[in-house]
């Protein structure tokens, strides 16, 4: 699954990309159209779980949708468009 | 697998007697927004049963049907993510299968996300029951470029995978039929569950060694390892209370030695979905643009987005007062009034009291609140459509920030909005949220959203007092509850709740044309809700008060109902009012609308001047403003109530609801009358 997702991620990486490529930040900071792995996952049980059901897991591929800089941020992930608080997406470490 | 089909029965035609005596029991499960009611109302159609599963509040819809001579009994299962205790809707569907054992487990899955969408059948085909899976959505997922061989789905999950375009009502003959082969024995399942990520192997079989023997029927021993090693909260409670203290010491050490293992187990289930997916999707997503994201690209705007939701806030409230109040009104007129009329006349025989009792109690009140029915019924299919389009999830989202003040999030925008239909599926709907702390505070705040009844009583009074400026003057007022709504949030959660934070994650779903069947049905099981509680409730009430306003002697001025209403009178004064507003309020504590079924009978309906006209020339427009204030914000009526009792499940938070809102509605009525008596109204 990782190596799949890396490839394709190589396959698509752009120029304008290359100077943050590879540093581990949360998911709140990925501008929009941009894409990262998920890395790890911090918080409580039961939002890990919700977060793990919805599709958020270590090596799921995440697109940013929209991102204005505060309040909530959607991404894609899994071919499904979830809505996060700023203070989840936070808490979602994804490889850029 | 025998998967040979053949040509399934018609499934429309009257049926043979069922030769057994036990009907076929089957699940349907599935994640939130993949048609699983579509596929129940086609399945279905009336022949369902709407109740509530056992000690919870959470909808259970249950139905009937005849397929080829045996009869099936499906009950809907809640739709849910995964099955692990998260919420209560996936207590019950994984309670479901394990403890009443259905024949079939039908998952619907999304074919246009499939991947997230597997992620509940990972879990389903891990348990005993056969699954059948539905591939819904085919059509939106080759519409994406998606194309998946549903055949190779099929060997590869060891399950029979059955494409459908459950909208069209295509597949759901085959769906049927597989399942009916799959009751018979004809299909056998040979299910191949994901094994978990190989690093835990040694973990998971540790503890069901640990476990073993001390598992309750009819659980899964190695079912109840996994989910203690998830930290699934009611499993882990469920083996604590098995076990002796030293087993669960046991338990627990490897337990706690392993608290990522949710994780792990989360994407075992992923890495085995995804080796699903590499082969029978043959072709990938394209990356192309797709209506939804060009919608969303306003719908979801932080500006446009709050001014597309205005728009259709504004629309829905139009649509149901512009075409809702006028239909009202010639009912309240021609239907009730006739009706009044006639039993005079029918009843004039029969002693004088009977006919009062029909015409002023039964007619004149429980029928009045009957004629509300057209005004219900718009303001729910506009939600229903809203809601079927996956436009709601919407709202949620651009009203986030808004919410944040009260420290609740986006979700706790849909119960609310659901309110001003009727606050009783607001305080209800407020179990879509996870916190427990936002729940409790979005469902002590829906009682001051204006709901139809309170906003019929609005548009009763409004243009007696106000003539022309009546539409101002109700705008004001669902202004007014509102900034007191979001203040008493603000102050609720500040002060009780000092300033705690709520997680917000929710799915935007697909957007997709409406199905009509879906939200018929929806409207009309919420229609006929509200006629049971106008002819049980009401009825009782409006005959009650009827009774207590002609007893001991006939006189109005000397029943008992003015005596109560005069006892309380002096709390009214500083606002204007008389016994007869104040027992109006009252009144309205069983049902909104009772307030002007009261007044119709103390004033007397049917006089020539209306009752309307009477009372504007009873009061003053500063009292009339003030009793629209009290009534808007008072106590809500005893079927909400009720409901946030039980949601809260505890009577202190239901006084501190009932205590706060008499205080808040007081006050705010005393001041408005001040103010309105200073400009001379």
């Amino acid at each position: 699954m990782r190596s799949r997702s890396k490839a394709r991620r190589k396959a698509r990486s752009t120029p304008s990309e290359t100077t943050s490529k590879n540093s581990i930040v949360p998911l709140s900071a990925l501008r929009p159209g941009e894409r990262g792995v998920v890395t790890a996952l911090t918080g409580g049980r039961g939002m890990l779980s919700r977060m793990a059901s919805l599709g958020f897991t270590p090596g799921a591929e995440v697109t940013v949708m929209q991102n204005f800089g505060r309040g909530p941020i959607i991404a894609r992930v899994r071919d499904a468009r979830i809505a996060l608080g700023r203070g989840e997406a936070s808490k979602i470490q994804v490889r850029r | 697998m025998n998967i040979g089909r053949e040509s399934p029965p018609s499934l429309w035609t009257s049926p043979q007697p069922a030769m057994e005596v036990r009907p076929v029991l089957v699940a349907l499960t599935g994640q939130p927004n993949v048609g699983k009611s579509t596929v129940f109302n086609l399945l279905t159609g009336l022949n369902q049963h709407v109740g509530n599963w056992p000690g919870k509040t959470i909808g259970r819809k249950e139905g009937t049907l005849d397929y080829g001579g045996t009869a099936y009994r499906l009950v809907d299962l809640p739709g849910t993510y995964s099955l692990t205790a998260n919420s209560a809707e996936e207590v019950i569907a994984r309670e479901f299968i394990i403890r009443e054992q259905p024949d079939v487990v039908v998952a619907l899955v999304d074919a246009a996300i499939l991947e997230r969408s597997l992620y509940l059948v990972a879990e389903l085909i891990a348990l005993p029951a056969p699954v059948v899976v539905g591939l819904n959505m085919i059509d939106v997922a080759e519409q994406e470029g998606v194309r998946i061989e549903p055949e190779v789905l099929e060997a590869a999950l060891g399950v029979p995978v059955v494409p459908m375009v459950a909208t069209k009502n295509v597949g759901v003959r085959e769906l049927v039929d597989t399942v009916d082969q799959v009751a018979r024995g004809e299909i056998r399942c040979n299910p191949k569950p994901p094994r978990i990520r190989e690093d835990h192997q040694d973990v998971l079989d540790e503890i069901e060694e640990l476990v073993a023997g001390c598992v309750p029927a009819p659980y899964p021993q190695e079912w109840v390892a996994l989910k203690l090693l998830e930290g699934d909260e009611e499993v882990t409670h469920m083996m604590q209370g098995c076990l002796t203290d030293a087993q669960w010491e046991a338990v627990h050490d490897v337990l706690r030695a392993h608290d990522d293992a949710l994780v792990a187990v989360a994407s075992g289930r992923y890495e085995w979905i995804g080796r699903m997916i590499r082969a029978a999707v043959t072709r990938p997503k394209a990356g192309q643009i797709g209506l939804t994201e060009r919608l969303d690209r306003w719908a979801t705007h932080p500006f446009w987005g709050l001014l597309i939701l205005a728009g259709i806030l504004g629309l829905t409230f139009w649509l149901t007062y512009v075409i809702g109040a006028p239909v009202q009104d010639l009912l309240d007129t021609y239907v009730v009034g006739g009706l009044a009329e006639l039993a005079q006349v029918w009843l004039s025989g029969a002693p004088a009291w009977i006919a009062n009792l029909v015409a002023d109690g039964i007619v004149g009140g429980a029928g009045s609140v009957l004629t509300f029915l057209p005004i219900l019924v718009i303001f729910f299919a506009v939600m229903g459509v809203l809601e079927d389009m996956g436009y709601m999830a919407r709202a949620a989202y651009v009203m986030d920030g808004f919410m944040h003040l009260m420290g609740l999030h986006g979700k706790s925008f849909l119960p609310l909005f659901l309110g001003f239909g009727c606050n009783v599926p607001a305080v209800l709907g407020a179990r879509v949220i996870e916190s427990q702390r936002a729940r409790l505070l979005t469902l002590l705040l829906a009682p001051l959203i204006p709901c139809t009844a309170r906003m019929a009583v609005v548009a009763f009074l409004a243009p007696a007092f106000f003539g022309p400026a009546a539409t101002l003057v109700s705008w004001g007022l669902v202004l007014l509850a509102l900034v007191v709504l979001a203040l008493s949030g603000v102050l609720i959660n500040k002060t009780v709740f000092r300033g705690q934070r709520a997680a917000f994650i929710m799915e935007l779903p697909l957007y997709h044309l409406p199905n009509w069947r879906t939200i018929g049905l929806l409207v009309w099981q919420r229609s006929i809700s509200f006629v049971k509680k106008a002819g049980t409730l009401i009825l009782a009430v409006s005959v009650i008060v009827w009774a207590l306003s002609v007893l001991p002697d006939g006189e109005i001025e000397t029943s008992f109902l003015a005596r109560i209403g005069r006892l309380l009178e002096p709390v009214g004064r500083p606002m204007g009012f008389d016994w007869r507003l104040v027992v109006a309020l009252l009144t309205s504590f069983i049902a909104k609308e009772n307030a002007i079924a009261t007044l119709g009978v103390l004033f007397g309906a049917g006089k020539e001047a209306g009752l309307a006209g009477t009372l504007a020339a009873t009061f003053s427009a500063a009292t009339g403003l003030a009793f629209l204030v009290v009534q808007m914000l008072f106590v809500p009526c005893v079927a909400t109530v009720a409901v946030v009792r039980q949601e809260t499940g505890s009577w202190r938070w239901t006084l501190f609801n009932l205590g706060f809102l008499l205080v808040v509605s007081y006050a705010v009525g005393v001041a408005v009358f001040w103010l309105a008596s200073m400009v001379s109204l």
